[in-house]
């Protein structure tokens, strides 16, 4: 059981290295959120659903269910506010006219004066 | 500067995840004795929560759900309720902030009595922190109107 946890824990840790490597190696705001948005989440869930097992393991009690409970609880609002945030992050800074990148530099989404995407 | 935008998807959240960081930061409180926390971070939490909704939908929502007078009056609550905590053991004898002798007053002896002053202290913070930290996010957001600035003209900021 322990091994199972650490090698959720690995795989988490894995995602948080691929957002990191994303985040720090993709060219613009909406690629980079499109990175960190997606790895941290899914890695955190990964991590904490790693360590509410381990605490399971180690702590075979009733204090140690209620525990794991709060501990899985966390990976919930994480899941629930997370994504949210990056999309009101996103959405903010494509109101305020944030050009998302491309290969050749041509605009393919434009946010004009009229607020009309073209 | 305020842009008005329909968003479903953060109002849903907001109206989501507001009672449950209210309910969260009550527990902080309660639960501050045996982890960390306490009426800090409670305060701050349920203050935050507030400022979610301010920032979700707008500053009326947030100003609806919390009055203006109400913040003011539970700024003034919660240092009344820490200093009390600390002057009535000084009718007894004790020092300021002598919890033990709480025992005179409430049921329980001593020990209990250290309990019950540390809870009242906790919630005297947890209320001035949650009313001044909703008051400086009014006073920061909308330099010092309470009212939401929707631009700027030539003498500063102007709102609705």
């Amino acid at each position: 059981m322990t091994y199972i946890a650490g090698i959720f824990i690995l795989a988490g840790v894995f995602f948080f290295l691929a957002a990191t490597v994303g985040f720090l190696r993709f060219p613009d705001l909406y690629t980079r959120m499109h990175a960190t948005g997606k790895g941290d989440t899914l890695g955190l869930l990964l991590c904490i659903v790693g360590l509410a097992l381990y605490n399971g393991c180690i702590n075979q009690s009733w204090n140690g269910l209620v525990q794991g409970v709060k501990i899985i609880s966390i990976a919930i609002f994480w899941f629930i506010a997370s994504p949210t945030a990056t999309h009101a992050l996103l959405r903010a800074a494509f109101e305020s006219g944030v050009k998302p990148w491309t290969k050749d530099g041509v605009v393919v989404i434009d946010k004009g004066e009229d607020g009309k995407e073209t | 500067m305020v842009r008005d935008v329909e968003d479903v998807i953060i109002k849903t959240i907001a109206r989501i995840m507001v009672p449950i960081m209210q309910v969260y930061s009550l527990y902080v409180y309660v639960h501050g004795h045996i982890s960390p926390g306490g009426g800090f971070q409670g305060g701050c939490i349920m203050a935050a929560s507030f400022i979610l909704l301010a920032v979700a939908f707008n500053l009326g929502e947030a100003k609806r759900r919390l009055k203006e007078k109400a913040i003011a009056v539970f700024c003034s609550l919660g240092v009344f309720i820490y200093a009390w905590t600390g002057v009535v053991p000084l009718f007894f004898g004790g020092n300021f902030l002598d919890y033990s002798k709480w025992s005179h007053i409430l049921p329980g002896g001593e020990v209990m009595a250290r309990y019950y002053g540390m809870a009242f202290i906790e919630l005297g913070v947890q209320i001035a922190v949650m009313a001044v930290m909703v008051s400086i996010f009014l006073d920061l957001v909308t330099a010092g109107r309470h009212e939401e600035v929707l631009g700027k003209d030539d003498d500063g900021f102007y709102s609705r």
